[in-house]
């Protein structure tokens, strides 16, 4: 009996023992947002590069939870939005500094570029380079409210059950705003910032019969917008450009106070294994033909030049629609945020999910 | 025949029980064991970002000190102990009809049927829930085609739809081990109660509950942990007003960035929890041991 087991165990190790030998295509581990590596362009980087593409699909929090849990390995490249890194890089160090020598600089929108390596610059290092970006306002479906048109609305007694938003951050930014309030010059001031949203979190509460649901998955809240059960929602606006052009009706509408303006970054973790694949990555994605497949299957503005004539023209028509030149000058782009307000922001969140 | 290879081949035995339970130590130990004491540790250490770093109950105070926290967990685990209950209740007349009613083949056929739904995940049979319930889903399509409501009903996204959630999720957790000790169960036991002219609720009670009590009880343990445990029914079917206390700890982790106040929250969770099943174990007169036997 023994030795059966002990011939069975032995055949099973020499079974596997080519399996460990064997060097398998190097790996490129990508953790990202849903839709920021279309198929299309992980075949042909995998063909270009020899590399094998592995996508981890995750929101903001979760990536900086993961990286925080490996103390920045696990991952080659991650795509935060530019203001979570800098507190983080600080109080848990998930990053490598960007060698830019290795980074394609004119494939950037100047400014763009800029802005990144300010806002993620840590003890005179940068720490991420854009990839692309949007805005968070809303989407309004005209048919039932033709009038919506701030953030407010979204606490608006005669939507009731019409209204949908997610329960995150932006949420609280945006409803500062709408209360008349720049959130982002209290950023410095904790009592300030607390004061503040100790009366967004009261808003939230009282307006809790009008919100439908805190929607938690994008697919989910186009759904519930098509099918006519959500009428106002905050959201990322190529939502609404998808839902446009399905239902003219519907659209994305930059809110009176400003549209929120995100950048989704490339930051390379600071255990990563394959630092090369990862600035190959950003440098193939930011290359013009690349960057307009990607605009192009998910309605979002790349970071890169020269993709004008490439773009679809709906998507074209979608923007030049919803951002006229003052919707632009008037976007707040998110500032790097201080890590003490997210953890003041996340009891308030609570707050507001546990109120009756 | 066995006793003497097993004493001839003491060493090789000894060896081959190493190899088998080398894996499983490992296991425990690198995957469970150390993870909780580094979460125990760090459970009772404030994060840096919020003051020094040293020992301190800081993070077990907040639990009690801020309402919301122990509400959301006075709430998750009354509605556990309401999910367990209702589960019990729904699943004992099944487990009956199943082992004392039906014939052989048909009991087979129905145990496979009650497994069919449990072969795809959870997160599946959830959507597929909120399929059916949501504004313009299925049975609101219905109801309005047959003019029994006058305009479609949000179903979804409240406490009833919530549990009834769980109730369907942990069913057949408690069917199982209801379907072993009835099979244990005399049938002769029942027919002797009828001649001595038992009515059917003085069979259930004084002779078919306290024989399922064992295996009532390691269902209801089962149905208990796995419902307060939880995470995605309660956010996906409750919604808005919804909050429980896995989500609670998730929070912590995940969006305040607070891994010590969650873990604190995590060792919370598991001590009240022991409590309460302790608790039901005691006034039920049962034994651990003759439970999850």
């Amino acid at each position: 009996m023994t030795k059966k087991l002990l011939s069975v165990l032995s055949m099973i190790t020499v079974l596997l023992l080519p399996c460990l030998g064997q060097a398998a295509p190097k790996e490129f581990r990508l953790l990202t947002w849903k839709g920021y590596a279309p198929a299309e362009l992980v075949e042909k980087f995998e063909k270009e590069t020899g590399y094998k593409v592995q996508v981890t699909y995750s929101n903001n929090e979760e990536m900086i939870a993961k990286l925080r849990a490996t103390r920045g390995g696990g991952f080659d490249l991650a795509q935060p939005s530019q203001d979570r890194i800098s507190s983080v890089q600080e109080s848990f160090g998930l990053y490598q500094a960007i060698d830019f020598g290795r980074i394609e600089a004119p494939r950037f929108i100047p400014s763009m570029l800029d802005a990144v390596k300010k806002n993620t610059l840590v003890k005179g290092k940068s720490y991420a380079v854009p990839f692309c970006w949007g805005t968070d306002g809303l989407i309004v479906n005209r048919k039932f409210a033709p009038e919506a048109k701030s953030f407010a609305d979204l606490l608006d007694s005669k939507y009731a059950g019409r209204v949908s938003y997610r329960l995150k951050r932006p949420t609280l930014i945006a409803q500062a705003f709408g209360m008349g309030v720049d959130p982002f010059a209290l950023y410095a001031d904790e009592a300030a910032y607390q004061k503040m949203l100790d009366q967004v979190e009261g808003k939230l509460i009282a307006a809790k019969g009008v919100v439908k649901n805190y929607w938690t998955n994008g697919d989910a809240l186009l759904e519930s917008m098509r099918s006519g059960e959500v009428h106002i929602a905050q959201a990322w606006d190529n939502g609404g450009f998808k839902l446009h052009a399905e239902n003219p009706d519907i659209d994305f509408v930059a809110p009176t106070t400003g549209a929120l303006g995100w950048i989704d970054t490339f930051a390379i973790p600071a255990k990563a294994d394959n630092v090369d694949a990862a600035y190959k990555w950003i440098n193939f994605m930011m290359r013009p033909e690349n960057a307009a497949v990607f605009t192009n299957a998910e309605d979002t503005p790349t970071a890169a030049v020269g993709v004008g004539e490439r773009l679809k023209p709906a998507f074209r028509a979608d923007f030049e629609r919803c951002y006229p030149q003052q919707v632009i000058d008037n976007i707040k782009w998110y500032p790097p945020v201080p890590a003490k307000l997210e953890a003041m922001e996340g009891k308030a969140l609570d707050r507001v999910k546990a109120a009756q | 025949m066995s006793a003497v290879a097993a004493s001839k081949a003491g060493p090789g035995l000894r060896l081959t029980l190493a190899l088998f339970l080398t894996p499983v130590v490992l296991w425990l130990g690198l995957l469970i064991v150390l993870p909780h004491i580094d979460l125990l540790i760090m459970s009772f250490r404030m994060d840096p970002s919020f003051g020094d770093e040293g020992w301190s109950f800081e993070n077990y105070r907040q639990f009690f000190a801020e309402p919301i926290y122990w509400l959301t967990f006075v709430r998750t685990a009354g509605y556990s102990v309401l999910v367990t209950l209702l589960t019990f209740l729904v699943s004992l007349p099944v487990a009956f009809y199943v082992t004392k009613v039906v014939a052989r083949n048909t009991s087979r056929f129905l145990l496979t049927m009650l497994l069919l739904p449990f072969w795809v995940s959870e997160l599946v049979r959830v959507y597929g829930w909120m399929i059916l319930l949501r504004e313009s889903g299925v049975l609101n399509h219905w109801l309005t085609g047959l003019g029994i409501t006058a305009a479609p009903v949000e179903m979804l996204y409240n406490d009833a739809t919530m549990i009834m959630g769980l109730v369907y999720t942990s069913m057949l957790f408690m069917v199982v081990p209801l379907v072993s000790v009835l099979e244990s169960l005399d049938d002769s036991l029942i027919e002797a109660a009828y001649d001595l002219g038992a009515g059917p609720w003085t069979i259930m009670r004084t002779i078919v509950v306290p024989h399922c009590m064992p295996g009532i009880m390691s269902g209801a343990i089962v149905v208990f942990m796995l419902t307060l445990g939880n995470y995605l029914t309660p956010n996906l079917m409750g919604g808005k007003n919804s909050l429980w206390f896995t989500e609670q700890i998730y929070n912590q982790f995940i969006a305040s960035f607070n891994w010590n106040q969650g873990a604190a929250f995590g060792f919370l969770l598991l001590a009240l929890s022991s409590c309460i099943i302790w608790l039901g174990l005691r006034l039920t007169g049962q034994k651990l041991s003759r439970v999850v036997q």
